[in-house]
């Protein structure tokens, strides 16, 4: 046998690190709120890419001239594009805008730039997007919650959900922390997070039942640990291959896709931490033993295995 | 023989993997630009407009790669986007109004795949550059404009009746009508039972009063019937831009959805989409001086309005003799003179309104008033408050010379382009609610190339860097996991192109985050065919082992991760559902490849040998 790792000796001091983490995302999330983007507030966006790189200052005085003083200006990707963002606006407030800003931008330099992204989101849209979107990451929960309660048993399906709320909290807490921008890109990556984080959780619940089932000695502690060694290769493999296209898109996809990827990064690092030093200690906190595992399906448990 | 597979079960495979390698194979052709004429009012094109097409072209010197003739279509492919600009606007000039010329990006896809059914994966704006819009109609003033047309139907119809009345007025959400006595209020209520059967009546027991209100069975009616109309009108207005392949669809219960792939001018898109507008017929006063009424003394029944080009003043009666709603169908085209004329048809009410009208008033002029609705939002005090303005113009005046009710024509006009002018016009007037642009989303041809090129690195590089790993860490078996993987993603991509699901930036990353988490059906198959041999398990039996315990292990990992893609899913818009849709795709055909297309291998290079002494693993 391989040299066993005590991980759920560990598990205060993983709570402990969990909780530090926990409390540093909330605060933040508290205090800053997220960076939403116009996805969800609202507003006007405008990427324009020239030949030549760009003064903003320059982009900031034209736009100024042309009414459009809180305009926000800033380099996306290189010094040759600028992204322009508009806020919705106190009085005018419709789908010209979008043209206007344009207009004035592209009248700011000597050179005609490309105009490569526009787009409008309005106020009531983006409401409705965020309103969905809290109630996709609900719906989600509970469905998973239910599925797992099902394929195991009640306290697994505790564990599991409480281990994705920790990841679903500490990917947004980053976000929050480095005020990058929340879009709906990066809520469809905190999602499949979600479904990420679960993947690894149920490989090690799975071992768990499994060991549970099959091993006759031991304490439901040292059962547990002995399945989380022997996943232990599986998920640092999987994590590694699923971080390693990750890093690729991030480094290579472009700018619109970017907060997705570190999203992703973020979530698939916290997901591989909480499949073993949250989700199990959960469920031995909450205290599970041999029997919760044993029934129901006395027979034909072993024909259901077969492929 | 543990290992081994019965013949039907390599066949599947097999099969599966000769379809993927065909379906997935379209991808690789590239676009041809192109473009497509059409012709409005689903006309066909004859043979002779062919050859007239075709000969245009070629006496400017342009030569084709193919011009083919798809029903009511015809789609000309070409070798550069210069000769496919230069023969659009050939084509614009000499085939005149009555086709629609779009510049198109065509897949070159071979005939033979094309006999297949086998297509390339279609583009999402985000890739292919274009714009998508959303659109709300605004169902309160459509309610509102019912709620007139009632009040003003109802006066009509009590006149005719000759029942007298004191009054009908709008009154807390309906309308009051308000008679002369007892006798009049017994007329009136049959006459309502009779003719307006979709309204609520209420009858005030002591008055000679009754209110009538619009049910709710027909606000839904209405409803309806304005996102249907909107859908009608806006689809003809799509066509007058020249879009190929554009999308309009209805979303939910009172909105829009546009997208108008390749579009650039988004200006232009959003004068035609955005701004609403009605139409009102009404009567030349020309009893009364326009002078006088520019003074201030705007006499009574009348109003001063303004003509579009010429801002020159006009006094018009106040009542309306038909609205833009019942118009039909407004085209231009040329009268019996050969000068420029606009046919319009009108629907049974607007007929019978506009015989009445015509009959008493031969020889005196009517106009058209075009009114545009510019809708802003406003926030002030943080409250949305939307803020309409109201644009009144007299687009046409002419002569009544006949009576006429449901099909009638305006001639002498200046120009044909006048008259098409003014056909769209009347055509955009035909709108029954306003509707207001509440989402816009653009993305320019280059950042959709960017997005492409981007997209397809990060998901070849990823891809690169997973066979590396997995070859180096489970040497043969990591070549075996890497087969399935490459199996995958041609499947992946077969399916999306049979579906013709639309592929969208996040959908690429779907592709991406899909190639990462597909291996990992094999790491767990792999691991535990180690921890088998571990156990002292001969390599055939651990293989055996392996694959047969890891297998409960991967389908419920799997079907959470599904679970997860379907919610998305269901919550999605455009770019969400996008990745859901690739990501779903991905894990169950990862679970087809990773399961049995890893161990079909396995079973090839081990199943039958007598002895092994040790696993490449």
């Amino acid at each position: 046998m391989l040299k066993q790792i005590d991980f759920l000796g560990k598990r205060k001091l993983a709570a402990m690190l969990s909780g530090l983490l926990l409390i540093i995302a909330i605060v933040s999330l508290a205090a800053q709120s997220l960076k939403l983007g116009i996805d969800f507030t609202g507003g006007t966006l405008v990427e324009i890419g020239y030949k030549q790189s760009v003064d903003l200052k320059v982009m900031r005085a034209a736009l100024e001239t042309a009414g459009f003083d809180d305009a926000s200006v800033q380099h996306f990707g290189s010094s040759q594009e600028v992204l322009i963002r508009l806020q919705p606006r106190e009085g005018l407030s419709n789908a010209q805008l979008s043209t206007e800003v344009a207009a004035a931008a592209s009248s700011a330099m000597a050179v005609k730039g490309d105009l490569r992204r526009v787009e409008f989101v309005g106020p009531q849209v983006g409401d409705e997007l965020t309103e969905d979107g809290g109630l996709a990451l609900l719906y989600s929960m509970f469905g998973i919650l239910i599925y797992v309660a099902w394929r195991f048993e009640y306290k697994f399906a505790l564990g599991s959900v409480a281990a994705l709320a920790h990841d679903v909290m500490i990917t947004l807490g980053f976000f929050s922390i480095f005020q990058l921008e929340f879009d709906l890109t990066v809520l469809a990556a905190v999602l499949a997070v979600i479904g990420y984080s679960l993947n690894d959780t149920i490989v090690v619940y799975d071992r768990i039942r499994e060991n549970f089932r099959m091993l006759r000695k031991g304490s439901p502690e040292q059962v547990m640990n002995t399945s989380l060694n022997q996943t232990l290769s599986r998920t640092l493999m999987t994590s590694l291959t699923t971080l390693l296209v990750l890093v690729a898109l991030a480094l290579l996809g472009g700018e619109i896709i970017h907060n997705f990827a570190v999203a992703l990064i973020i979530g698939v690092v916290i997901g591989t931490y909480s499949s073993i030093f949250v989700a199990s200690p959960l469920v031995l906190i909450l205290g599970v033993s041999k029997e919760d595992l044993m029934e129901p399906e006395i027979e034909g448990e072993d024909v259901d295995m077969m492929p | 023989m543990q290992n081994h597979f019965p013949l039907w079960k390599n066949l599947l495979i097999i099969t599966v993997l000769i379809l993927g390698i065909v379906y997935s194979l379209p991808n690789l052709f590239g676009d041809d630009p192109s473009v497509q004429i059409s012709a409005g009012n689903s006309l066909e094109i004859s043979a002779v407009q062919l050859e007239n097409i075709e000969s245009t072209l070629s006496s400017a010197g342009i030569t084709a790669k193919a011009i083919e003739l798809q029903g009511s279509k015809i789609l000309a492919r070409f070798n550069n986007t210069e000769d496919q600009m230069r023969a659009a606007d050939l084509w614009r000039n000499s085939l005149g109004g009555k086709f629609t010329v779009a510049l198109n990006l065509a897949p070159a896809t071979p005939d033979w795949l094309r006999s297949l059914g086998a297509e390339p994966m279609y583009l999402g704006l985000d890739l292919r550059g274009g714009v998508h819009f959303l659109l709300e109609v605004d169902m309160v003033a459509a309610l509102k404009q019912a709620e007139e047309r009632y009040n003003n139907d109802i006066r009509m119809a009590l006149r005719t009746a000759k029942i007298r009345y004191k009054s009908v007025t709008f009154d807390k959400g309906a309308v009051k009508v308000v008679l002369r006595n007892d006798k009049d209020k017994q007329a009136a209520i049959a006459l309502v039972d009779d003719e307006f059967r979709k309204l609520d009546m209420k009858v005030d027991e002591t008055q000679p009063v009754i209110f009538l209100s619009i049910s709710e069975q027909e606000i839904r009616e209405i409803k309806k019937f304005a996102l249907a109309q909107n859908i009608t009108t806006l689809r003809n207005r799509v066509n007058e831009l020249g879009v190929s392949e554009p999308v309009i669809q209805q979303q939910g219960d009172s909105r829009i959805v546009v997208q108008l792939p390749g579009v650039q001018d988004t200006a232009q898109a959003k004068e035609i989409l955005g701004t609403t507008a009605t139409l009102e017929y009404r009567k030349v006063d020309t009893q009364h001086d326009v002078q006088n009424a520019l003074d201030g003394r705007v006499p009574v029944g009348s109003r001063l309005y303004y003509e579009r080009d010429t801002n020159a003043p006009v006094l018009l009666k106040r009542r309306v003799i038909i609205t833009g709603d019942q118009i039909v169908d407004a085209s231009s085209g040329l009268d019996q003179n050969g000068s420029a004329s606009v046919n319009i048809t009108l629907n049974g009410i607007g007929a019978k309104k506009m015989g009445k009208f015509t009959k008493n008033n031969i020889g005196q002029p009517m106009a058209v008033v075009f009114i545009e609705q510019k809708s802003t939002t406003k926030i002030v005090n943080g409250k949305k408050i939307r803020h309409k303005e109201k644009i009144e113009e007299v687009i046409s005046i002419a002569t009544v010379r006949d009576a006429f009710s449901k099909r009638f024509q305006t001639t002498g006009l200046d120009s044909p382009q006048e008259a098409r002018k003014l056909s769209l016009l009347l055509r955009a007037g035909a709108l029954a609610a306003p509707v207001d642009i509440v989402e816009e989303r653009t993305v320019g041809p280059s950042l959709g190339q960017d997005n492409i090129d981007k997209g397809m690195l990060s998901v070849l590089v990823g891809f690169v860097l997973v066979l590396v790993f997995m070859a180096v860490y489970y040497k043969t078996f990591g070549l075996i996991a890497n087969l399935a993987l490459t199996f995958n993603l041609v499947v992946i991509v077969a399916v999306l192109s049979m579906l013709q699901a639309t592929l969208t930036l996040p959908g690429i990353a779907g592709i991406v985050l899909t190639v990462g988490m597909a291996v990992d059906a094999n790491v767990l198959i792999f691991e535990r065919i180690k921890e088998e041999l571990r156990n002292r398990n001969s390599p055939q039996t651990s293989i055996f082992l392996g694959y047969e315990k890891a297998f409960a292990t991967i389908f419920d990992a799997n079907i959470t991760t599904l679970l997860v893609a379907l919610v998305l899913f269901g919550f999605g818009t455009g770019p969400i559902k996008g990745f859901a849709i690739t990501l779903a795709i991905g894990i169950l055909t990862s679970m087809f490849t990773a399961i049995l297309g890893s161990r079909m291998v396995i079973n090839w290079i081990y199943g039958a040998r007598q002895r092994i002494d040790k696993l490449s693993i």
